[in-house]
């Protein structure tokens, strides 16, 4: 191998430890006007009154916009005014935005705007909010426009509905000897990107409008544009450049439509809208919650029969992409467990909370929480050790999933061998609890976790190959730099593909709609499968070009000649070749005439046979592949305090193919830390008004330097045959299983079945108190 | 960002400081003494803090001493925490603040800015509550020493138009025995759940508090409590949270019920190392 | 007096601005200098993706005021020339998205030149000032390891 599996630094590195890698809010320009969000003080409130008297009187104010009632958005239901109108819906809800000649006057004026409110009931979790009787969050969502595959509740707070109903409830049930059933709960809570989310917008003379934005999806706002204000796409563009972290949150389409209706209103002059680390915590869209009860039966012996489960997501005040994580949800209902009987209801719930968009993970981290720590507790009731429970009804090929999708050796990676590898660097066998002193037990927990990506079926990427006068190439893809790498995988794989040095391989880093091949979003660990198989094609194309034109010059068929080390020779007499340089733009005979001319590649890639789930049963194929694995915790825990330490963290996942050793790991481990610091301190503390009461990094307090587990990772390699040289996705598996396997370990330390989030010490402390879950 | 604006004075003299805010005063621009400004920033942003002029102190010599004289330990105010914490002449007080905020903070954050901080943790205050410390206030009329008891209730009581110079610590504190403990949430920077600093004078324990109530404090009452040998160690710390002078705080830190289970271990704690485990 | 000429001593240079007498050295840099290394995070001292050096010490630069950093040395990201810090970041993957980057690096860089034999104490209490939400931490502390750890091989022999 060339290049796969190397630890190729990343290509926009010297650029990023320098400080001279420029993000969306680093770009000013004297005559940018400046956009500040004014939001709502309250979480459920009828808007009586907006005066903007005293802040049009503040020197250097140009426009002050505030809600209409139309458009309406939204990806699935059209539920939400970019700025809220008539009625505001959660606590930090942007309601009108002020455009000045400068950030400070923006912000001054905003200051002055007086909005009155009146009061409504607050519904402030999703078991609430389906109570009969709950306040309604959008009383007309039975008006909305809506996509096909969608199906709200009409004058309920429920805005989509997935059923998951496989086999035979009754024979499960019958055929189980033992069940268990347990409610969990976690309120929402923040991505936090070191970058807060940035946007400029500009409308030219020429009606273009020109965006530039911190987002993981640039050819999604383009194509919302288009869909919301009916907007040509061909006039609008999106600039993205190497964006400072999303996580999903910069999967949303928020501030563009904001910023959008900012220009406009200042004639078309670019303006800047940059969120405060406040308004991106809660104004802009957040990691959704969760209330979930799971049923689980199985035999004596282990072996799972039945799975009743409803999943109660918050998403908040809008359903934008709530209800596709309620869908994703569904498809993944259960652990990577073959289960013969499962019914499912997995609902997207409105609340007056903050709305939710994607979450690194998708809903599995939410639902694996859930339903792995369903299984521990059975397994304490079967009295079987929680690792074996796992391994006897784990998935293997030849089985269906929840939506009775059937695996075969491609679509799964090994799971058994996995759990294996896991329980030796675990060295399980030494026991799940140990006193280590008086007051001090050392405990381990444990998750198995799979996932697919529910994206759309037509979801699809493109690659431009580019050559430079020395050979070299430019890879041009609309993949998004958010931090994973995978740009720098895309010139790994073609350096391997044309057998190049990968110093002779270039990588576009910034993404321009106008001029950059569509990848659909980066997002749900998909670019390498998608934007890889389009660059392979590309670079197939590209060689074929090469080689026409090199058979020309050899005098002999293409099929003879073959590409690599920066030339193209004949395959069965490699001295004679032509150098990749001497060819890339045409080939010029010693007399003048020149042939071929420049050659690009160009390659795209779809998935293929994904279908949408069947609305009754939830049949269908929502995802290409899973990517399995297990995960496992180890804690030091003082049983008289409650306090922890996190002292491993334990990943084995079937990657399918290391395409980039420590690229990989680095992914592993970032997505292992975001999710034990989401399961062990993040959340938004609610009021019962509905008013977040920490948002701000001095009170909601990610995991820091030092407090960081001893990472241990092994990736297992089952070729996923439609995968760039076998690869699997890998951006968000290391998170999924953290929360379930810091759960297990944190139950078993302090022996009481710990079921919601953030497992903190005063969680612990009150949960013991009270003598334990219900 | 902060939206409003504010004159920016840096004089180097504590007359032309407190003159100076004589002058602005009556100017109507409600002016504040500056010093390490991390709160005036991070306040003055969300406009908690709206002033017309800041009075930069850290311009003046006698704010910036640091010496042992005599038996006495003089902290100018604008000693950062960094500073004090290196230096650690004052073991405890080096103990106690190098859990304020984060390190690089402490490197702006200064001993009178958290003393007199409007958030009201102001954890730099136990160690000098428990030593007995006198405070050196300037105001226009000139400089006055005070003991810290006699200014400093919840709240340093300045009157118009003064500021704290220095602190004074006797030095013989810094041999007795010593604890300092901080419970947060679930991290290890930041706001405390409860501090709790304690020392030990011949057999007296001393002790303060922050965290526990809206305002950091030392009570008389609670150190009766917790001296008092005739009962056991669970009676003495039951005594003192019925002493506990204000409401328990319930905040997104931790419910009072919760800060009260950790005051009770967190005080079991000061007790075994200021008295040895417990055996009675 | 609400805005003000001053001089800055920034990366080695004198630089004459005009600031407000409330912008932040942060603002200063980004907005007046083009130094945009310094990242605004939270603009309230909590994540310290905006760190520089003044003075040799981390500062967190939107808890600083233009106006009171006059006679500082101050150091950006952009004025670390080839550092090992830099190196040991990219060697070590060390980074992600980028974005906290230069404020870790300051902070590293001022931790290496003032305790070159920090332990783990030391360098915990430090970089927890700083927030990484990308990598998991262990890979930064390599990073800063392999540079102490040279500096003080460099020294013993």
């Amino acid at each position: 191998m060339m290049s796969i599996g190397k630890s190729i630094y990343r290509k926009e590195a010297l650029e990023k430890v320098t400080g001279t890698a420029k993000y969306a809010g680093d770009f000013s320009k004297a005559e940018v006007l400046h956009g500040r969000l004014v939001v709502s003080s309250y979480a459920h409130a009828k808007i009586k009154s907006i005066d903007t008297t005293a802040a049009w009187t503040v020197q250097g104010i140009r426009a002050i916009v505030l809600g209409q009632s139309f458009p309406l958005t939204g990806e699935e239901i059209k539920d939400r005014p970019p700025l809220a109108f008539d009625k505001v819906r959660y606590y930090g809800e942007p309601v009108a935005v002020v455009v000045a000649d400068n950030e400070t006057i923006a912000k001054r004026a905003a200051e002055l705007i007086q909005i009155t409110y009146e009061a409504l009931p607050v519904v402030n979790s999703p078991r609430e909010a389906i109570t009969s009787g709950a306040p309604l969050v959008h009383e007309n969502l039975i008006f909305y426009e809506k996509i096909q595959h969608v199906y709200p509740e009409p004058n309920t707070n429920i805005a989509d509905r997935t059923k998951i109903r496989k086999g035979d409830m009754v024979k499960g049930w019958s055929e189980s000897e033992v069940s268990v059933e347990a409610s969990f709960s976690f309120s929402p809570s923040d991505h936090t990107a070191m970058e807060t989310r940035c946007v400029t917008a500009e409308i030219n003379r020429d009606g273009k409008l020109v965006f530039s934005s911190a987002t993981q999806s640039p050819y999604m706002i383009k194509k919302l544009m288009n869909d919301y204000f009916g907007l040509e796409p061909g006039k609008v563009v999106v600039r993205t450049p190497v964006v400072g972290g999303g996580y999903g949150g910069k999967v949303a389409v928020q501030l563009e439509l904001i910023a959008y209706m900012a220009t406009q209103a200042v004639g078309g002059r670019t303006v800047k809208i940059m969120n405060t680390r406040e308004e991106d915590m809660i104004s802009s869209p957040v990691h959704i919650g969760l209330d979930a009860t799971i049923k689980l039966g199985c035999t004596k012996d282990g072996r799972l029969k039945a799975a009743e489960i409803l999943y109660l997501f918050d998403s908040g005040a809008y359903s934008d992409k709530g209800a596709t994580i309620g869908r994703a949800a569904a498809v993944t209902c259960t652990g990577p467990y073959f289960i013969e009987n499962i019914t499912c209801d997995s609902l997207c719930v409105y609340t007056n909370h903050p709305y939710a968009t994607a979450f690194r993970g998708f809903s599995h981290s939410e639902v694996l929480f859930a339903f792995e720590r369903t299984m521990d507790m059975l397994a304490k009731k079967i009295d079987i050790d929680p690792m074996q429970l796992r391994e006897i009804n784990a998935i293997l090929p030849g089985q269906t999933t929840p939506t009775q999708m059937l695996l075969n050796n491609s679509t799964v990676g090994s799971l058994p061998d996995c759990i294996q590898r896991l329980k030796q660097l675990m060295n399980w066998n030494e026991g799940q609890r140990i006193q280590v002193s008086d007051h001090l037990v050392r405990a381990k927990g444990i998750s198995c976790i799979w996932k697919t990506s529910t994206i759309d079926t037509e979801a699809s990427s493109g690659v431009n190959l580019l050559f430079n006068i020395d050979g070299t190439v430019n890879i041009i893809s609309g993949i998004v730099e958010i931090g994973t790498g995978t740009k720098t995988i895309l010139a790994q794989l073609l350096a391997e593909k044309m057998k190049m040095d990968i110093h002779q391989i270039h990588v576009k880093m910034d993404v321009d709609t106008e001029t950059t091949p569509e990848h659909w979003k980066t997002v749900a660990s998909r670019g390498t499968l998608l934007a890889g198989r389009a660059l392979l094609k590309a670079a197939d194309d590209a060689m074929s070009q090469l080689k026409d034109i090199a058979s020309r010059v050899l005098i002999c068929s293409p099929d003879d000649l073959e590409v690599g080390y920066g030339k193209v020779f004949v395959k069965d007499e490699p001295t004679t070749y032509l150098y990749i340089k001497d060819i890339c733009y045409g080939y010029k005979y010693p007399n003048g005439y020149s042939i071929g001319g420049q050659v690009i590649g160009t390659g795209n890639y779809m998935l293929r046979h994904l279908t949408h789930l069947d609305h009754e049963t939830g049949v269908g194929k929502p995802g290409p592949e899973w990517t399995v694995g297990a995960q496992g915790v180890e804690v030091e825990f003082n049983t008289q305090d409650y306090t922890y330490k996190i002292i491993k963290a334990y990943s084995v996942i079937d990657i399918g193919k290391v395409l980039n050793q420590k690229a990989a790991l680095g992914q592993v481990m970032g997505a292992m830390s975001m999710g034990l610091s989401f399961a062990g301190r993040e959340t938004y503390v609610f009021d019962d008004e509905g008013r977040v009461l920490n948002p701000r990094l001095r009170t909601y307090v990610p995991m820091r330097y030092g407090e960081h587990p001893q990472y241990m990772i092994h990736f297992n390699e089952t070729t996923h045959v439609d995968g760039p040289y076998g690869a699997r996705g890998i951006g968000e598996h290391g998170l999924i299983g953290m929360p379930a396997a810091l759960a297990n370990s944190l139950s078993v330390a302090a022996e009481v079945d710990l079921n919601q989030l953030p497992l903190t010490p005063e969680l612990i402390w009150k949960t013991k108190e009270s003598g334990g879950t219900k | 960002m902060i939206s409003y604006d504010f004159e920016y004075h840096k004089p180097t003299s504590i007359s032309e400081a407190t003159h100076l805010y004589q002058s602005l005063q009556s100017q109507g621009k409600k002016p504040m003494y500056y010093c390490g400004g991390t709160e005036i920033l991070t306040l003055g942003r969300v406009n908690r803090i709206v002033t017309g002029a800041i009075i930069d102190i850290k311009g003046i010599l006698d704010c910036n001493v640091l010496k042992l004289e005599e038996n006495l330990l003089i902290m100018g105010v604008a000693n950062t925490l960094t500073k004090l914490n290196e230096t650690n002449y004052f073991p405890l007080l080096s103990k106690t603040i190098i859990e304020i905020a984060d390190h690089t903070a402490r490197n702006k954050i200064t001993l009178g800015g958290n003393i007199c901080a409007n958030i009201f943790y102001r954890e730099a205050v136990l160690p000098l509550l428990l030593t007995d410390s006198q405070v050196v206030i300037a105001s226009p009329n000139g400089v006055k020493v005070s003991f810290i008891h006699e200014v400093f209730h919840q709240t340093l009581n300045l009157n118009d138009g003064e500021f704290l110079v220095q602190v004074k610590t006797d030095n013989s504190y810094f041999k007795m025995p010593y604890v300092s403990v901080k419970r947060r949430r679930q991290w290890d920077i930041g706001y405390p759940l409860i501090t709790v600093a304690a020392i030990k004078n011949d057999n007296e324990i001393r002790v303060a508090f922050s965290g526990l109530c809206s305002f950091p404090f030392r009570s008389q009452q609670i150190e009766q409590s917790l001296n008092n040998r005739q009962i056991s160690r669970q009676s003495r710390i039951d005594q003192v949270i019925n002493d506990i002078p204000a409401p328990i705080l319930d905040d997104v830190h931790g419910s009072a019920e919760y800060r009260l289970f950790v005051l009770k271990y967190t005080l079991n704690n000061v007790l075994d190392a200021l008295e040895g485990e417990r055996h009675a | 007096m609400l805005k003000s000429e001053i001089t800055l001593y920034v990366n080695g240079e004198p630089r004459q601005v005009y600031v407000r007498h409330t912008d932040t050295l942060l603002h200063t840099l980004r907005e007046n200098l083009g130094l945009t290394g310094a990242k605004p995070g939270c603009l309230n001292g909590d994540c310290g993706a905006c760190t520089i050096d003044i003075d040799e010490e981390p500062i967190k630069s939107c808890l600083t005021l233009s106006v009171e950093s006059t006679d500082k040395k101050i150091t950006t990201v952009e004025g670390l020339q080839n550092a090992q810090i830099q190196k040991e970041f990219i060697k070590k993957f060390a980074f992600q998205c980028g974005y906290c980057t230069p404020g870790f690096i300051m902070n590293c860089n001022a931790l290496i030149n003032k305790y070159p034999d920090a332990d783990d104490a030391k360098i915990k209490d430090w970089l927890e000032s700083n927030i990484c939400r990308c990598t998991g931490y262990a890979e930064i502390e390599e990073a800063i390891k392999a540079v102490l750890t040279k500096n003080q091989q460099g020294l013993s022999s």
